[in-house]
C-alpha cells in the first residue's frame, strides 16, 4: 500500500494536473478495506463487466442489488485463522498457573485429611488479618490476598517450616514481590543448610578463581608489578537463625508462580544498601548497577532492603513478648536475642496503644549497626592473626582497638526511636473515630513510608506494602567518589632532564677517562694503604 | 476515580496497596453525593488521598460539562465534611515549594521557610533574612494542582474536543485493546497541551484534532517515569508514576473502565534520576 503511495508520488510529480488527480482517485480506490479485504476499484469493475454482461432493464434502480449480490456471491472463507489458534495471551497462561493453587491435593484419591487434622499448621489466617488491615486502609486486594494465602499454603507443604508470615509487598517497576517469612523447624533444616553449604562451596570457587588465573599469569610474566594494598577484612555474614539473618525469606513474582528463597544477607550488602537508592525491577537476576557498585545482584538487595524494613519496622505491643528467664542469666554480657511469647499477655487498652508516646509498642527485631550485623564484630582480632601469619609486619603499631557499635536492645519502646526530620518516627491512630469502642490500633511508619502494624487484644501483626525506600527529609546525594591518589613524591631519579649535547657527552668522556688513568696511577698507593 | 462506582473503582488499585476501609467507603458514597448535588456538578472524581503525620486529607474534585474548565477541589479529614480549596495560582505554587517534610494534617498549620540573602557588597554586605510562611491549605491545593499537571492521564480518545473547544468525555470511547494498552503513546496528559508545538509537521498531520489534542505521555522526561505493568495476565493494566509515587492509573483493557487514583506523601521524588 505505501509503496504504492509512492510509486504513485513518484508519477504525480511528473505529470500534468488531470493525469495527477486521476491516479490519486484510482490509488484511492484501489485502497483494500481492513475489514474485508475488498477494494472498490476491484469491485465497482465486477459490478460494472456482470452488469454489461447480463444487460438487465433499468440497471439504475437495481444497481445497489447487483453491487449486493457481487458481494455476497464472492467467495470468502468462514475459518478465521488468526481466530482458531490457541490463544496463549498472558491472561490464559496466568489463569492456568494459579488453576493449581486452586486445586486440593488429596484429589488424586488419597485423603489426607485426618492427618492435616493432627499437625498444627504453621500457616496464619491470613484473610483475618488483612480484614483488620482493611480496618486500617492498608492492605490489597481481597482476591490478591487469598491467592497468596494459597501460594503460602503451598509453601507450606513443600518446606519444614515452624513459622511462616506474609512479610509484605514490594513494587518494581516491572514485576512485583510478594515476600513470605519463614521460619524452618528446629533439626528440620538439613536440607537447608545443604543447600547453603553448595552456595558457600560456589562462593568459593567463584573466589579462587580470580587467584588461579592470576597464578597462571604469574607464572608467564613474573616481573608484572602487584598493588601491596590489601582490602580491609570483610566483615563476615552472621550465621543462619542469628541477627539479620534470624528468619528465612521466600519471594514471588505472583502468587501461584514459584517461591524462590532469598540468599543469607551480607553485612557489606547493607551497608551498601544504605548509600544507594534504586528501583527494583522485579527480576532477582538483574544486576544493581549504582555508585558506589553493590556487591551482588537484585535478590541481595531485595534481602539487604528486607533485613533493614524488618528491623527499623517490625512492632509489638509492649509484653507480647519477654525475655526466656532462664537464658538470661548465661548470657549477660552479650545483647540478648531471644525471646519468647509471654503467656499471660493480656492486650493494652486502644488509648494506652494509640498514645503519641509511643511507649506501649517494642521493637522485636533487632537493631542493626552500622557495620551491617546486629552484634558487633571486632575488626582488630582478625587483623592480629594476619601479623601472627607474616612476621614481617609485626613491628607496625597495633591499631587502637576500635569503639564497639552498640545499638538498642530488643524489645526497647518505640519512644526512643529517632525522629525523622522533625517528625516522629511513628504515627498512631484508631482505626474508627464513628466507633471507637470496636476499632483496632494502627501505627504508621514515618521512616519507612509503607510499613504498617496493627494490634487488637492479644493479636498484632506488620506488613510492609511499598516500593522498599526508606524516607530521608532531605534529596538523596550519592556519596562523593574517593578523594584523587596522591601524586608520586617528585624527586632527583624520575625528574626530567635535558639530553645532553654532543660537547657535553665528548667533554664527559673525556672526564672519564682522565678519572680512570688517575685511578690507575693511584691503585698501587691504595693497595698499600690495605695492607697497612 | 469517578465517584459513582467508587466501590468497584476502589478494587482496580488495592493490589498497589491503596485501599480504603468499609467505613470510608460508605461515608465517601454518602457525601460525595451530597457534594454533587450541592454543587450541581456533572460528576463528581474521588481523587486520593494524602497522608499527613498527624492526619490525612481526602481530596475529590467536582466538575461542570467542560471538563478543563472551573475544575474545583475539595478537602476533607473525615470523608464527610468538605471544604472548598483555593485555587492554586503561580505564586502559591512557587511558594509552596520551599515548604520542606511532610504535611502534617493541620490545615491552618504554617510552613516557615528562611533564606538568607545578601544585601550590599563586598565586605559591607550584611545578611538579612527573609522568611516565607506557607500555610498547608494552601500548600496542599497546589500540590494537587501539580499532581494533576505533571502525571494525571487518561487513555487516548477518552476525551474529546468538540468544534466549541469544550473537553467532554467521549460517549464512543470503547477501551484501549491489549496491544495498544502496551503502549505509552496512547495515554495523554489531562491537561491543556504543552508540547504539541514541538512535533514536527509531519506528525501534526496525522492527528485526529478532536482526539490528540493533549500531549502523550510518552514524551516524558526521565524516560521510564512510568512503569506499566499488566495484573490478572492481561485483564487489568496498571501505570504507577515514579515522579509522584503514589500515583496510580488503571484501564481495563477494551473497556471504558478507567480511572486514576493518589494515594501518598505530596512529595515529589525528586531522587528519580538515580533510582533508574
Amino acid at each position: 500500500m505505501s509503496e504504492g503511495e509512492q510509486e504513485a508520488a513518484a508519477l504525480v510529480a511528473s505529470e500534468p494536473a488531470k493525469e495527477k488527480e486521476f491516479r490519486k482517485a484510482k490509488v484511492y480506490m484501489l485502497t483494500a478495506s481492513t475489514l474485508s479485504g475488498l477494494n472498490l476499484y476491484d469491485h465497482l469493475s465486477r459490478v460494472l463487466g456482470k452488469i454489461l454482461d447480463e444487460r438487465p432493464d433499468n440497471v439504475v434502480d437495481i444497481f445497489e442489488d447487483i453491487s449486493k449480490d457481487a458481494k455476497r456471491t464472492k467467495f470468502t472463507s468462514d475459518v478465521d485463522t488468526i481466530q482458531d489458534k490457541v490463544d496463549r495471551s498472558t491472561e490464559v497462561a496466568l489463569a492456568q498457573v494459579q488453576r493449581k493453587l486452586f486445586t486440593k491435593q488429596g484429589e488424586d484419591g488419597e485423603d489426607e485429611v485426618p492427618q492435616e487434622e493432627e499437625v498444627e499448621t504453621p500457616l496464619p489466617n491470613l484473610m483475618e488479618l488483612c480484614f483488620f488491615f482493611e480496618q486500617a486502609g492498608v492492605g490489597l486486594n481481597r482476591e490478591e490476598v487469598i491467592r497468596v494465602w494459597l501460594a503460602m499454603k503451598s509453601l507450606v507443604d513443600n518446606h519444614p517450616l515452624q513459622h511462616v508470615r506474609f512479610w509484605g509487598k514490594i513494587f518494581g517497576t516491572e514485576q512485583n514481590y510478594y515476600v513470605a517469612e519463614v521460619e524452618y523447624r528446629e533439626g528440620d533444616e538439613e536440607e537447608d543448610e545443604d543447600e547453603e553449604e553448595e552456595e558457600k562451596a560456589e562462593e568459593e570457587t567463584v573466589d579462587k578463581d580470580p587467584d588461579e588465573e592470576a597464578e597462571a599469569e604469574e607464572v608467564e610474566e613474573d616481573d608484572t608489578p602487584k598493588p601491596d594494598f590489601k582490602p580491609p577484612a570483610l566483615v563476615p555474614k552472621e550465621e543462619n537463625r542469628t541477627g539479620p539473618n534470624k528468619k528465612t525469606y521466600f519471594v514471588c513474582n505472583d502468587p501461584g508462580k514459584p517461591w524462590v528463597k532469598l540468599p543469607l544477607v551480607q553485612p557489606n550488602q547493607i551497608t551498601a544498601s544504605r548509600q544507594i537508592k534504586k528501583y527494583f525491577t522485579g527480576r532477582l537476576d538483574a544486576a544493581v548497577v549504582s555508585y558506589p557498585p553493590f556487591p551482588g545482584n537484585e535478590a541481595n538487595y531485595l534481602r539487604a532492603q528486607i533485613a533493614r524494613i524488618s528491623a527499623g519496622t517490625h512492632i509489638s505491643p509492649l509484653g507480647f513478648y519477654q525475655f526466656d528467664e532462664e537464658e538470661e542469666e548465661e548470657e549477660e554480657g552479650e545483647a540478648r536475642d531471644h525471646f519468647v511469647e509471654n503467656i499471660d499477655f493480656e492486650g493494652i487498652p486502644l488509648r494506652d496503644l494509640t498514645d503519641p508516646s509511643l511507649s506501649n509498642w517494642v521493637h522485636h527485631v533487632l537493631h542493626i549497626l552500622p557495620q551491617g550485623r546486629c552484634t558487633w564484630w571486632n575488626p582488630v582480632q582478625k587483623a592480629e592473626e594476619d601479623f601472627e601469619e607474616d612476621e614481617e609486619e609485626e613491628e607496625r603499631e597495633e591499631p587502637d582497638e576500635p569503639e564497639p557499635e552498640v545499638g538498642p536492645p530488643l524489645l526497647t519502646p518505640l519512644a526512643e526511636d529517632e525522629e525523622v526530620g522533625g517528625m516522629a518516627a511513628w504515627t498512631p491512630t484508631l482505626s474508627s473515630t464513628l466507633i471507637p469502642q470496636y476499632a483496632i490500633a494502627v501505627m504508621h511508619s514515618n521512616l519507612w513510608p509503607g510499613a504498617h502494624a496493627f494490634a487488637v487484644d492479644k493479636k498484632f501483626e506488620n506488613v510492609y506494602i511499598g516500593y522498599g525506600h526508606k524516607y530521608k527529609p532531605e534529596n538523596y546525594t550519592p556519596p562523593n567518589p574517593p578523594p584523587i591518589q596522591e601524586e608520586f613524591p617528585s624527586g632527583p631519579e624520575i625528574t626530567e632532564a635535558d639530553d645532553p649535547t654532543p660537547e657535553e657527552e665528548a667533554a664527559l668522556r673525556a672526564a672519564q677517562q682522565e678519572a680512570a688513568e688517575a685511578e690507575e696511577m693511584e691503585e698501587p698507593e691504595g693497595d698499600d694503604d690495605e695492607d697497612d | 476515580m469517578e465517584s459513582e462506582s467508587l466501590h468497584l473503582n476502589c478494587d482496580y488499585v488495592a493490589s498497589s496497596g491503596h485501599i480504603l476501609s468499609c467505613e470510608q467507603k460508605a461515608a465517601l458514597q454518602t457525601s460525595l453525593i451530597i457534594l454533587q448535588n450541592e454543587n450541581k456538578f456533572y460528576r463528581v472524581y474521588f481523587w486520593g488521598k494524602i497522608l499527613g503525620v498527624k492526619d490525612n486529607y481526602f481530596i475529590a474534585q467536582g466538575v461542570y460539562k467542560d471538563e478543563f474548565a472551573g475544575r474545583k477541589t475539595f478537602y476533607s479529614k473525615d470523608c464527610i465534611h468538605w471544604g472548598l480549596l483555593p485555587h492554586a495560582t503561580q505564586e502559591m505554587k512557587t511558594k509552596s515549594k520551599l515548604a520542606k517534610g511532610r504535611f502534617t494534617g493541620d490545615p491552618a498549620y504554617e510552613f516557615e521557610h528562611v533564606e538568607t540573602k545578601k544585601i550590599g557588597e563586598g565586605e559591607e554586605a550584611t545578611e538579612e533574612e527573609e522568611t516565607t510562611i506557607i500555610k498547608e491549605e494552601d500548600r496542599l491545593s497546589s500540590v494537587v494542582a501539580e499532581i494533576d499537571e505533571d502525571v494525571r492521564i487518561v487513555p487516548r480518545g477518552a476525551f474529546i474536543q468538540v468544534p466549541t473547544a469544550e473537553v467532554v468525555k467521549n460517549r464512543s470511547f470503547e477501551g484501549l485493546s491489549v496491544q495498544e494498552a502496551a503502549k505509552l503513546c496512547n495515554y495523554m496528559h489531562f491537561r491543556e497541551a504543552k508540547r504539541l508545538d514541538l512535533k514536527t509537521l509531519l506528525q501534526r498531520a496525522n492527528m485526529d484534532k478532536a482526539i490528540d489534542f493533549m500531549d502523550s505521555i510518552e514524551d516524558d522526561i526521565p524516560r521510564g517515569a512510568w512503569t506499566l505493568q499488566f495484573e490478572r495476565g492481561s485483564g487489568l493494566l496498571v501505570l504507577r508514576s515514579l515522579s509522584w509515587p503514589g500515583y496510580v492509573f488503571y484501564h481495563v483493557p477494551a473497556t471504558q473502565k478507567y480511572g486514576s487514583i493518589y494515594f501518598g506523601t505530596g512529595e515529589k521524588n525528586m531522587d528519580l534520576p538515580f533510582m533508574l
